[in-house]
C-alpha cells in the first residue's frame, strides 16, 4: 500500500514548519514519526495535498527541567522518554506509559507531540497526560498559547490545533505522590481496548480513561467520590459514568464500561 | 525527488517520488530483498531495517525522512564471510522455520542488544512483540538471541 501523491516539504525547525503551514493552510498535515499519520495515508483515510515533515527538527527534541515542571519537546521519540533520566526519576509514570506504546520500532520513530495532536482516544501518552495534569505549548502564526490537556482534544482525532498551528512542548507539573496505569489490550501491541491513569497528588486525585469516548476523558464521578471520602471500590464502580465507549470489533461498550470500573479499581487499590 | 542514504555503508543517490516508502526504495530501488513486506500495516516487524542503529518498521517510514541518514538491512549485517553473531546464533539455535519473518526479526534483536546488551528472556519476548512468527517458532527465537548476548539459557529464562 501507498499513499496517495502529495507535495513533500521538510522541515528542519519550528519556524520552517510555520511558515510551510502558513503557506500551505489547510492543506498541509505535519508529519512527525508518522506512526500513527503513514498508516491511515497508506489505506487512504488520509490523503493530504502537502507533508509538512518535521521529523528532524532537532530543536524540538529534548528533555528539561523548568522549574517544578519538566518540559519534554513535541518531537521527543517515545523510547527516548521512555529511557531518559530525568523522566525516569521525576516523573516514572511517563517514563512507564512511554514504554507501553506500540513496540520498540513504533517507540523508536513515534513523537509525544505527534501522539498528542493525533488525539487517538485510546492512546496511551495522552491518557498519561490527562491524568498528569499536563498543558500543551502550541506556536502559531501570532505567538504561543498555551492549552490544558483536558481542553485539548475536542472529538476523534480533533484537537483545538488551528491549521497553522504548531505544537512544540509538553509541560507536565512535578510532584506526583502517586501513580498508575493499566492497560487492556487483546495482544501485546494492541492499542488499549480500555486504559486507565490515576495521579494522586497531596489530596486530589485524578482518574483519565483511554478508549472510553471520542477523547480521553476524565472519570469524573470516581475522581468526586474519593473526594467525599469514598473508598476504591466503590469509587470505581462509577468510573464509567458520563462516558460514550464505543461497540467495535475488539469490544462491545457495556464490556469497555466493564473494563473501566475493574481498571480503575486495580490502579486505585495499587495507589492505595 | 532526489534522497542520499548510506544503505549497508554503501552511499546510494535515488531519485523517487515523495510518498515512496523506504521499504520500497531497499527491494524495488536498490534491489535489496532481504527485508520483505509482511502486514504493510506497522504490526508484523518483517520489514524491520535499522535507521542510523535503531529498529524501525520500513513500511511506516518515507523515504525522504531518511535523506541523508544510515540504513542497515540484513544484506548488511555480515563482515565478508563472517556471519554477524545474531546470524550465527539463528542459524545455532534453529531460530527460523520458513524464514519469512527472519530479516525483520534479526534485525529487531540486534537493536534489541544494542539497548539492553544482557537481556532475560522475558526481555527479549517484549524487546521482539512487535515481530510476529506465524510459524510460533518464538521459543528458538528468544534461545537465539539469549545465545548472541552471551547468556546462559538458563539464566535467560528467570
Amino acid at each position: 500500500m501507498i499513499p496517495a501523491p502529495f507535495d513533500y516539504v521538510r522541515a528542519d525547525d519550528g519556524a520552517a514548519a510555520l511558515a510551510a503551514l502558513a503557506e500551505h493552510g489547510d492543506e498541509a498535515k505535519l508529519l512527525a514519526g508518522g506512526q500513527s499519520l503513514l498508516p491511515l495515508m497508506k489505506l487512504r483515510l488520509a490523503m493530504p495535498a502537502v507533508i509538512v515533515d518535521v521529523s528532524r527538527a532537532g530543536e524540538l527534541r529534548y528533555v528539561r527541567r523548568d522549574g517544578d515542571v519538566l518540559a519534554i519537546g513535541a518531537l521527543t521519540r517515545h523510547g527516548d522518554v521512555a529511557a531518559d533520566q530525568t523522566v525516569r526519576s521525576e516523573l516514572p509514570m511517563l517514563a512507564h506509559v512511554a514504554d507501553l506504546v506500540g513496540d520498540p520500532q513504533v517507540r523508536h520513530r513515534g513523537t509525544i507531540g505527534g501522539s498528542v495532536a493525533h488525539a487517538d482516544p485510546s492512546a496511551d501518552l495522552p491518557t498519561a497526560l490527562v491524568a498528569l495534569g499536563a498543558s500543551y505549548v502550541v506556536r502559531g502564526p501570532g505567538g504561543e498559547r498555551v492549552v490544558a490537556a483536558d481542553d485539548f482534544a475536542t472529538g476523534f482525532l480533533e484537537t483545538v490545533l488551528a491549521p497553522d498551528e504548531l505544537l512544540t512542548e509538553i509541560r507536565v507539573p512535578l510532584g506526583v505522590d502517586g501513580w498508575g496505569y493499566e492497560k487492556f489490550t487483546r495482544r501485546a501491541i494492541d492499542w488499549a481496548t480500555v486504559a486507565v491513569g490515576v495521579v494522586r497528588r497531596g489530596g486530589e486525585t485524578r482518574v483519565a480513561l483511554a478508549n472510553m469516548g471520542p477523547t480521553v476523558l476524565r472519570a469524573t464521578a470516581t475522581e468526586q467520590a474519593l473526594a467525599g471520602g469514598a473508598g476504591a471500590t466503590d469509587a470505581a464502580g462509577r468510573a464509567d459514568e458520563g462516558t460514550e465507549p464505543g461497540n467495535d470489533v475488539t469490544a462491545s461498550s457495556d464490556y469497555r464500561r466493564h473494563l473501566a470500573r475493574v481498571l480503575t479499581s486495580r490502579v486505585l487499590e495499587g495507589v492505595g | 525527488m532526489k534522497l542520499s542514504l548510506t544503505v549497508n555503508g554503501t552511499p546510494h543517490d535515488v531519485d523517487v517520488e515523495p510518498r515512496t516508502l523506504l521499504v520500497h526504495v531497499l527491494r524495488d530501488t536498490l534491489d535489496l530483498t532481504a527485508t520483505n513486506i509482511g502486514c504493510d500495516t506497522t504490526s508484523c516487524g518483517a520489514c524491520t531495517v535499522l535507521v542510523d542503529g535503531e529498529s524501525v518498521k520500513s513500511c511506516t517510514v518515507l523515504a525522504a525522512s531518511v535523506d541523508g541518514q544510515s540504513v542497515t538491512t540484513m544484506e548488511g549485517l555480515a563482515d565478508g564471510d563472517r556471519w554477524h553473531a545474531m546470524q550465527q546464533a539463528f542459524r545455532e539455535k534453529h531460530g527460523l522455520q520458513c524464514g519469512f519473518c527472519t530479516p525483520g526479526m534479526v534485525m529487531a534483536a540486534v537493536s534489541l542488544l544494542q539497548d539492553n546488551p544482557k537481556p532475560t528472556g522475558d526481555e527479549v519476548r517484549r524487546g521482539l512483540e512487535g515481530n510476529l512468527c506465524r510459524c510460533t517458532g518464538y521459543h528458538n527465537i528468544v534461545a537465539a538471541v539469549l545465545a548472541a548476548a552471551g547468556v546462559a539459557a538458563s539464566e535467560g529464562a528467570k
